[in-house]
């Protein structure tokens, strides 16, 4: 079992003849991802990389019934390239795309809302079912099947947290990468349930960092909701206030978003906090362990 | 992006936010010239850095004469003004902003942002004009008015009326300041502004309002489609190093410890920076050099990371994914041609053939190039080597 995406989800790439969508959605394909098709607008009729393209959306959704999209197109259209993923009944958008305008993501984020579409990203590495279905651009080989979820701000820090995970004999059911971007679509408060409610997800892995509030809403969640055992690692423990470490949400203003106060959060809530990010495989044995 | 105040008040200006008269100048010449030009009696002197706090650091000086102009403008002009947002070393002030002195009645708070709680922006009002809106917050949250306006549907009566009655304002003044906050809801929109302060926002004597000062920042990814608010970015106001490292597509900040860290993915920088002080070290920067870590960005990485005279060891930290561990080693390698690297440097690969990647450091055999087992094993060493304990 996993969350979101296995085996037999169908997925069409949005950007897929450009350089990034052709290197990444060969990769995919090359995990195993059932990758159907793609849309380039302009484009349709054609073939690339042995699949089809499309000119719109909902032709492909039309012609190969795929329920996810993966989303490579550039910043600059990326909320449009959402809009008629949502308005074509894509049921998961996967956007990789970094650079997209805050404001442009908040109006494709309200109207995938409006149409029932789930969103991961932007600016993140995407999802991966381990040995099943990779959707973005995490080293596939890194995530070896087990019984930790996995759900992570940061894109190598992801990696770095499934290789402990894996170094300690343990492996991953599904990793989420959900981006550090100002807004972004699915966070900690909509994917721990679903890791709860997974039958083969043991133990949750969340990684946090600085800036807003993501972990103090998923700290007071797993207070209420969450059964199974969390082990969480937050980044920017040293971050200068004021300072934007790269993602563009990771900025701790005023008193507000730092690591002490996420984590002191989170260990109130019965979460196994690391303060090293070298701790996390060790952590997770001991919460399995248990 | 950050804009100074007479940028800021430009933009208010096109917008239809009310703003005093007033002009920038780079000399003490052009100080006097604006001022003779705005004409009156009271000119408000206001040095032009990106960072509040100026009245109380001394940049912000109310002028009754041409001659007290000329004076402040001197002083103010080639300052290093320190202000609680400016850090410890301050800023120095290249330009002026000449105003006309305003009759200031009642000063409130008037501001704009992002609440990404609610995932659409939020307009804050408050009665504690000029002072730090963090204080405000933390001390006396109950004085601060707040709604936010769904975009979709714009600013709205409504809006304005919350805020408007939470500041107590007399009926009369409500429609007014309705104006004004739809007028700022639409610079703050068309520009993707990221946030817009006015503080402090006053009611002037003749019951007019007025923004007295204004700060404005933008998202940086939406800056393509504003080519007039990019103009108005000032490179003297940025970090010469940081700037450079941005030109090569890297992500650099400086800090004050002495072991320089370079690593790639901003989540994996921070917790570098983190794991060395966990083993009794200073980070000295954050650099994320991003998906390549090729032998280019790796050198230029090394350079600039050597800039810093504090540095006494650099930390490589890098996880390969896609890009290979063997790749970068050879990049690592490459680098140091490139660039002359003076101080042990602790190389950490991991990842994808993380083995191949060790043999080739090993078989390099560069004295001050050290390879670490794992993370903990790398940053113990990159903390013990800045220490000179390796
Ligand atoms: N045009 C002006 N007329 C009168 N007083 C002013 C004027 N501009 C600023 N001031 C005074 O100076 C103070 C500081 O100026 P401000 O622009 O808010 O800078 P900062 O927030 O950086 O200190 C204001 O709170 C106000 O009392
Ligand atoms: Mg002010």
């Amino acid at each position: 079992m996993s969350i979101l995406v296995n085996k037999d989800t169908k997925v069409i790439v949005q950007g897929f003849t450009g350089k990034e969508g052709t290197f990444h959605a060969s990769q995919c394909i090359d995990y195993g991802t059932k990758i159907v098709g793609g849309v380039t607008p302009g484009k349709g009729g054609q073939e690339h990389l042995g699949r089809p393209v499309f000119n719109t959306v909902a032709e492909a959704v039309e012609t190969t019934g795929a329920t996810v999209s993966m989303i490579f197109v550039p910043p600059a259209f990326v909320a449009d390239a959402v809009m008629e993923a949502a308005e074509a009944g894509i049921e998961l958008a996967v956007i990789i795309t970094e650079g997209a305008p805050v404001r442009d993501m908040m109006y494709a984020k309200m109207y995938a809302t409006k149409k029932g579409m789930n969103t991961i990203g932007p600016n993140c590495p995407g999802i991966i079912t381990a040995e099943e279905c990779k959707i973005g651009i995490m080293p596939g080989m890194i995530f070896k099947k087990g019984n930790v979820g996995l759900i992570s701000k940061s894109g190598t820090l992801t990696y770095e947290a499934s290789h402990q995970v894996v170094q300690e004999g343990y492996g991953i059911t599904t990793a989420v990468g959900i981006g550090g971007d100002p807004i972004i679509g699915l966070s900690y408060k909509q994917l721990l349930p679903m890791f709860e409610a997974d039958p083969e997800t043991e133990a949750i892995v969340m990684i946090g960092e600085i800036g807003g509030d993501l972990e103090i809403q998923a700290a007071a969640y797993i207070k209420e909701n969450i059964s199974k055992p969390v082990v969480a690692f937050i980044a920017g423990q040293t971050a200068p206030k004021g300072k934007r470490m790269g993602h563009a949400g990771a900025i701790i203003s005023g008193g507000s978003g730092t690591a002490a106060e996420k984590m002191a959060a989170l260990e109130a809530a019965g979460v196994k906090v690391v303060v090293s990010p070298a701790e996390i495989g060790k952590a997770v044995k001991e919460v399995l362990s248990k | 992006m950050n804009i100074h105040e007479y940028q800021a008040k430009e933009i208010f200006r096109k917008y239809n936010v009310p703003v005093p008269q007033g002009r920038v100048a780079f000399t003490v010449d052009e100080a006097v010239e604006a001022a003779k030009e705005l004409g009156g009696k009271l000119w408000v002197v206001k040095a032009q850095i990106h960072a509040g706090g100026r009245g109380l650091g001394g940049g912000v000086k109310l002028a009754k004469s041409i001659d007290e102009v000329r004076e402040w403008a001197d002083k103010i002009l080639g300052m290093t003004l320190v202000t609680h947002q400016t850090g410890p070393e301050g800023k120095v002030v290249h330009k002026v902003y000449i105003e006309e002195g305003a009759d200031i009645a009642k000063e409130y708070y008037l501001g704009m942002l992002l609440d990404r709680a609610a995932e659409m922006p939020v307009m804050m009002a408050s009665t504690e004009g000029g002072m730090e809106i963090e204080k405000v917050a933390a001390e006396t949250p109950e004085k601060i008015v707040k709604v936010n306006i769904d975009p979709t549907v714009g600013f709205q009566g409504f809006h304005g009326r919350k805020l408007a009655f939470g500041l107590g304002l007399p009926k009369e003044e409500v429609g007014t300041f309705i104006k004004f906050a739809s007028a700022l809801y639409k610079a703050y929109m068309d520009n993707d502004a990221e946030m817009v302060e006015i503080n402090p926002l006053i009611k002037t004597g003749d019951g007019k309002f007025l923004a007295l000062d204004a700060k404005m920042g933008f998202d940086d990814n939406a800056l393509y489609r504003h080519p007039d608010i990019s103009e108005m970015r000032d490179l003297e106001e940025e970090e010469p190093t940081e700037l450079e490292a941005k030109e090569h597509g890297l992500s650099y900040i400086k800090l004050d410890g002495n072991v320089g860290c370079m690593v790639n993915g901003a989540g994996l920088a921070m917790a570098t920076m983190d794991i060395i002080k966990h083993e009794g070290g200073e980070p000295a920067n954050f650099l994320d050099v991003g998906g390549g870590a090729n032998p280019e960005t790796v050198a230029k990485g090394f350079e600039i990371i050597l800039k810093d005279p504090n540095v006494k060891a650099i930390f490589v930290n890098i996880f390969g994914g896609i890009v290979r561990c063997d790749r970068v080693a050879n990049g690592i390698l490459e680098a140091t041609k490139i660039t002359d690297v003076t101080v042990p440097v602790i190389v950490r690969l991991d990842g994808t053939n993380a083995e191949e990647a060790a043999e080739i450091l090993r078989n390099a055999n560069i004295e001050n190039i050290i390879a670490a087992e794992n993370l903990s094993d790398g940053a113990r060493k990159a903390v013990a080597a800045a220490k000179g304990e390796l």
